[in-house]
């Protein structure tokens, strides 16, 4: 058997288990995505998608398998700034007392010193990110005041800030307006040439099939996962939704 | 004490600076405020008003042990303020019950164990300065405490200023991007505990939480800026402080109550009149008339 060299990977989830206090999330589950990859993460609500994002991100800790980012351990790529996680909206308090840019700019924390003084880099990182998701007109709005979808690309300019090579995006597309969603699907494009690996969570199939290379099916664990025209069948559908047939979720034209 | 009919505003302001006592009050009350004001923007927007509750009763048996051993009386409340939050983390992971129940529950406990305690050690501790506060009779060894846990407060918040807005807002990213969230966590708890702690020297045990809450709900009903919140927060709270403190010294008032009573109409005064978010949104009001 050849070894595998793990630098090759850009994510590498071997068998990871999650559970809270005895409650079993996530079993055995497995992911592999190198650069320039982009993955859509499906599953019906309680499937472990959120859970998924966590053990990515280290906001829980595994109880079993193993995760490694670049070949490296998920500690040190938190220290590198390797990932970062865009949230869904229902997980931010919008009446923060907090503008766009100093959203921003939380993305730079991570390199800064100690008191978070910004560089002329951070700076300069921010503005940049700032124009790419189109906001610069906003730079000084409370987030309160913003719509859905300009919430949401102010989020994903923290995260290009930031400058991950790992975007972990949770339900990028619900609730935006259509101009939003346009302008994400650009940015997507976008980062699969700069090489940086996405995993995205959706409810929407047919931007499963617009966007991602790969797909994971899961429901608690992995159903199905691989090229995204030969693992996203009706068949693997249904049963990561538990018997509820494709049509009833996207149609029956699809 | 007699309220003069010929009382200017004047002598309303100076004539109780005569008095060493007032002096001393207004100015560890003052000192009390900004802490807790500081650290109020942090409990509101985090949403720990509750927790802020349980803490500053459950410090109450450490302050009797402290008294009657002889030991300062912070050392004593600090340790039953963290282990109360200590205990309602161990007793939520390991029950079924919810999380307000056992945070009530764990609170009222302490609570009751330290007015047993009271009743049992005989000594000369006041149960009354400490349910209600006694920033008039504040004693010298008191006073050093106050600032150096002041002190030590303003410092740590100073510095992990940033930190803690993030935690509050996104504890997630702030996890992702590789700063140590249980630290923070346990920062905050910590501040919360002392704040507690030097709180209930003016206003007492029963009144703390509102110096701890009141401020930073004012000033967020003011502002959409998180720095202008804090500064916001630690005036309204020294401003109500001193004017609670000249009310009981004119009126013969309890003083503790005459604090939060004024922060509470300072906050009333918000929720009608703030220019964005008050009831009768004062901006709204003016931009009729130009």
């Amino acid at each position: 058997m050849e070894s595998i060299n793990y630098q090759n990977f850009r994510i590498d989830a071997e068998n990871i288990c999650v559970d809270y206090n005895g409650k079993v999330a996530l079993y055995d589950a497995n992911l592999r995505l190198k650069p320039g990859q982009i993955c859509g993460l499906v599953g019906m609500n309680g499937a472990g998608k959120t859970t998924f994002f966590n053990a990515l991100t280290g906001f829980v800790n595994i109880s079993k398998g193993k995760i490694r980012i670049n070949g490296e351990s998920l500690r040190s790529a938190q220290k590198d700034q390797t990932i970062a996680y865009v949230p869904q909206s229902e997980g931010i308090d919008s009446q923060f007392p907090i503008n766009v840019w100093d959203v921003v700019m939380m993305g730079r924390y991570g390199s800064m010193n100690i008191f978070r003084c910004p560089r002329e880099s951070d700076v300069q990182a921010v503005k940049d990110a700032i124009e790419r998701v189109d906001l610069t007109d906003h730079l000084s709005t409370p987030i309160g005041n913003l719509s859905g979808g300009q919430r949401k690309r102010t989020f994903l300019a923290r995260a290009i800030a930031q400058r991950a090579s790992i975007l972990l995006l949770d339900e990028p597309f619900s609730g935006v307006d259509i101009r939003t969603e346009k302008l994400i699907s650009e940015l997507f494009i976008q980062f699969k040439n700069e090489g940086k690996t996405i995993l995205l969570s959706t409810h929407d199939m047919i931007h499963v099939r617009e966007f991602c290379d790969l797909v994971l099916l899961i429901n608690k664990t992995v159903v199905a996962y691989g090229e995204t025209s030969e693992v996203f069948t009706p068949e693997n559908i249904t049963t990561t939704f538990g018997g509820i047939s494709p049509d009833f979720l996207f149609g029956p034209e699809s | 004490m007699e309220l003069c009919s010929f009382l200017t505003l004047d002598s309303f302001i100076k004539d109780p600076l005569t008095h060493d006592f007032m002096r001393k009050a207004l100015l560890m009350s003052s000192l009390v405020a900004a802490v807790c004001g500081f650290l109020s923007s942090y409990l509101t927007l985090k949403g720990w008003a509750l927790m802020g509750d349980a803490v500053s009763h459950s410090v109450m048996p450490g302050v009797v042990v402290a008294y009657a051993l002889g030991l300062p009386f912070s050392l004593g409340a600090f340790i039953f303020g963290v282990g109360s939050v200590a205990l309602i983390g161990f007793i939520k992971q390991k029950s079924r019950v919810k999380e307000d129940t056992v945070i009530g529950l764990v609170f009222t406990g302490f609570f009751a164990l330290g007015i047993v305690l009271v009743s049992k050690i005989k000594s000369n501790i006041d149960l009354h300065s400490i349910l209600f506060g006694s920033p008039l009779g504040i004693s010298l060894s008191d006073v050093k405490q106050t600032i150096f846990i002041s002190l030590l407060v303003v410092i740590l918040l100073s510095i992990f200023r940033k930190d803690l807005m993030l935690y509050c807002f996104d504890p997630r990213h702030a996890k992702t991007v590789g700063i140590n969230v249980l630290f923070l966590h346990y920062l905050l708890l910590t501040c919360l505990s002392l704040a507690a702690v030097v709180g209930l020297q003016s206003v007492g045990i029963i009144l703390v939480v509102a110096m701890l809450i009141t401020p930073g709900a004012t000033a967020y009903l003011l502002t959409d800026n998180f720095d202008n919140m804090t500064i916001i927060s630690v005036l309204s709270a020294i401003i109500s402080s001193l004017i609670g403190i000249y009310i009981s010294f004119w009126f013969d008032l309890e003083t503790g109550g005459s604090i939060v009573l004024a922060q509470t109409f300072i906050f009333l005064f918000a929720f009608l009149f703030a220019p964005r978010y008050g009831i009768f949104k004062l901006k709204n009001f003016f931009a009729g008339y130009k």
